[in-house]
């Protein structure tokens, strides 16, 4: 993929607290058009806050962000809600609206964003059901369907708008290795299809490996690297070997540290003199 | 403070309390926000192609309203026969047993209805929105909204509101309808005085300032028990059991601010002869 593709996302020294501890601590990155780039990252690397950031749902402390050329800091509330809407998401649990049929789910972004009749509407939903396999299931409801369907119907929701940017939170977690496959492949025929940037938070290696344009390794708030699945692959460091095969930096515990964290005096202060 | 550096006890409490304090700030802070936010999309909604749907809040009214018609009348009814039979009880001592229906009359309307209908209010409906938002929090599907470009204030909270405000007053005074038949029922019986003779005498002790002293408390127990579920359910916190606890404590918190309402509206009204 050449330099001079357009970015649709542009992070610059992201930094972002929960309280008093730091999340992400200088995060720089971008995304670009077209391409699935997949955020990898052990527990607590802070990948699913910096979805988060990317999907424009949090406030960092610091840092600038552009997505789809626009700063985020300066937009006004009618900005922000014309910027969402080609912005699509497919939670980790699918997030779909338990009081609504899959098609109702399906037909929401259009009802609220769009003045299309009712038929017009069904039609596009049940479309973008078959893209994901799940025609026919428009009117049962989310309670009804197996976690593979509830991911797939998920998708179908963010896709209705024809987003320029896809996001996806752990789309294979929980799946079978048979239907995590089956995902990873409608990730693929998605870009493919639709031409969309694809942004993947995802911890399975395999399946990053299979979808991944780019790879932004993460770990404890830090970028360790950005590259290809071979450049990935490949990397002589150590760090990013080690969590690519799952493996437990040595780390040297500090006794007093751990007491204070257990007696909660972190939140208390340090009263100690 | 203890001598090893620890914090004493009394520092213990004070910083709990003060926390406490915080957050209790924080969330009347909240229930003001929620309300100018609701009223804002009330308003300027449509400019942004973004207006309160009317069936939603439509929905919300049936289900907090038309639902809750069999319970507010048999509890109303019973309350309104407990008056008059205390009513003449009481007063039989000093012979004055035929002037009960005054005490029925000002009781009900200016008390019992809003008050019953509030505390059920808030135990039905208010409970099943904060377990909602709740749910609906914990399942990511709040921040779906947001992601789609829909505000979760809009979507969610201001049709309940909005059909609180209109439910819950017109509840009232079905509830205090309900109260004065059953009381002139039980007045009828014990005391021989015909029905048509009772609404009369209904009539002739009430006045406009009594009738809006009941319909103004019951708009202020609508906007009570609707923000309150609103900023319990958004701030809740660890799955299903956080669901939980966050209904109760929304259920208590709503009940506990009818009844110091009430007190207050009536220590004001008090005060104004």
């Amino acid at each position: 993929m050449s330099e001079d593709v357009r970015k649709v996302i542009e992070v610059e020294n992201l930094v972002t607290h929960y309280g008093t501890r730091q999340i992400l601590k200088g995060v720089t990155m971008d995304v670009r058009d077209g391409e699935i780039m997949v955020i990898m990252g052990g527990s607590g690397s802070g990948k699913s806050t910096l979805l988060r950031h990317l999907m424009a749902l949090e406030t960092a402390t610091s840092g600038a962000m552009r997505i789809l050329g626009q700063d985020i800091s300066e937009l006004t509330m009618k900005e922000m809600f014309a910027l969402r809407r080609k912005l699509g998401v497919a939670f980790q649990g699918g997030a779909l609206f338990s009081s609504m049929t899959v098609g109702e789910n399906i037909m929401l972004p259009l009802m609220e964003h769009t003045d299309l009749d009712r038929m017009t509407m069904e039609i596009m939903a049940r479309m973008k059901l078959e893209v994901v396999n799940l025609a026919g299931f428009e009117d049962l409801m989310p309670a009804e369907l197996s976690g593979g369907m509830i991911k797939r119907a998920a998708v179908a929701r963010a896709i209705v708008m024809d987003p320029q940017i896809l996001f996806m939170d752990e789309p294979s977690a929980g799946l079978d290795p048979v239907v995590s496959s089956a995902l990873d492949e409608l990730i693929l025929r998605l870009r493919d299809a639709m031409g969309m940037a694809i942004v993947v938070v995802t911890h399975e290696l395999e399946s990053a490996f299979t979808i991944a344009d780019r790879i932004t390794v993460l770990d404890r708030g830090d970028i360790l690297f950005v590259g290809t699945v071979e450049e990935v692959r490949n990397h002589p460091s150590e760090r990013i070997q080690n969590l690519l095969n799952r493996r437990m930096e040595d780390e040297p515990v500090d006794p007093d540290e751990y007491l204070k964290r257990l007696m909660g005096e972190e939140k208390m202060g340090d009263a100690r003199p | 403070m203890a001598s090893d550096g620890t914090p004493s006890r009394f520092t213990r409490f004070a910083d709990k309390v003060g926390r406490s304090t915080v957050v209790a700030i924080e969330e009347v802070g909240n229930c003001g926000v929620l309300i100018g936010e609701s009223l804002f999309w009330l308003f300027w909604g449509p400019r942004l192609k973004q207006p309160v749907r009317m069936d939603s809040v439509i929905k919300q009214m049936m289900e907090i309203g038309i639902h809750a018609i069999p319970i507010i009348a048999i509890l109303s009814a019973a309350i309104g026969a407990v008056l008059a039979m205390q009513g003449i009880i009481s007063l039989r001592k000093f012979g004055a047993e035929s002037q009960v229906t005054f005490g029925i009359a000002i009781s009900m309307v200016r008390e019992f209805a809003p008050l019953i209908t509030g505390i059920l209010i808030a135990g039905r409906s208010g409970s099943a929105l904060v377990a909602r938002i709740g749910t609906m929090k914990i399942n990511q599907e709040v921040d779906a909204l947001e992601v789609m470009g829909i505000s979760p204030v809009r979507f969610l909270v201001a049709p309940a509101l909005f059909a609180m405000v209109i439910m819950v007053p017109a509840l009232t005074i079905f509830s205090g309808f309900m109260g004065l038949w059953a009381g002139g029922l039980y007045v009828g019986v014990d005391l021989g005085v015909s029905m048509d003779a009772y609404i009369i005498q209904v009539k002739d002790s009430l006045d406009t300032g009594d009738v809006l002293h009941g319909f103004g408390k019951s708009i202020a127990f609508a906007v009570l028990i609707a923000v309150i579920g609103v900023v319990n359910g958004a701030g809740v916190k660890g799955g299903a059991e956080g669901v939980g606890k966050v209904t109760t404590r929304s259920v208590v918190q709503a009940i506990s601010a009818i009844v110091i309402t009430d007190m207050i509206f009536v220590l004001i009204a008090s005060r104004m002869g």
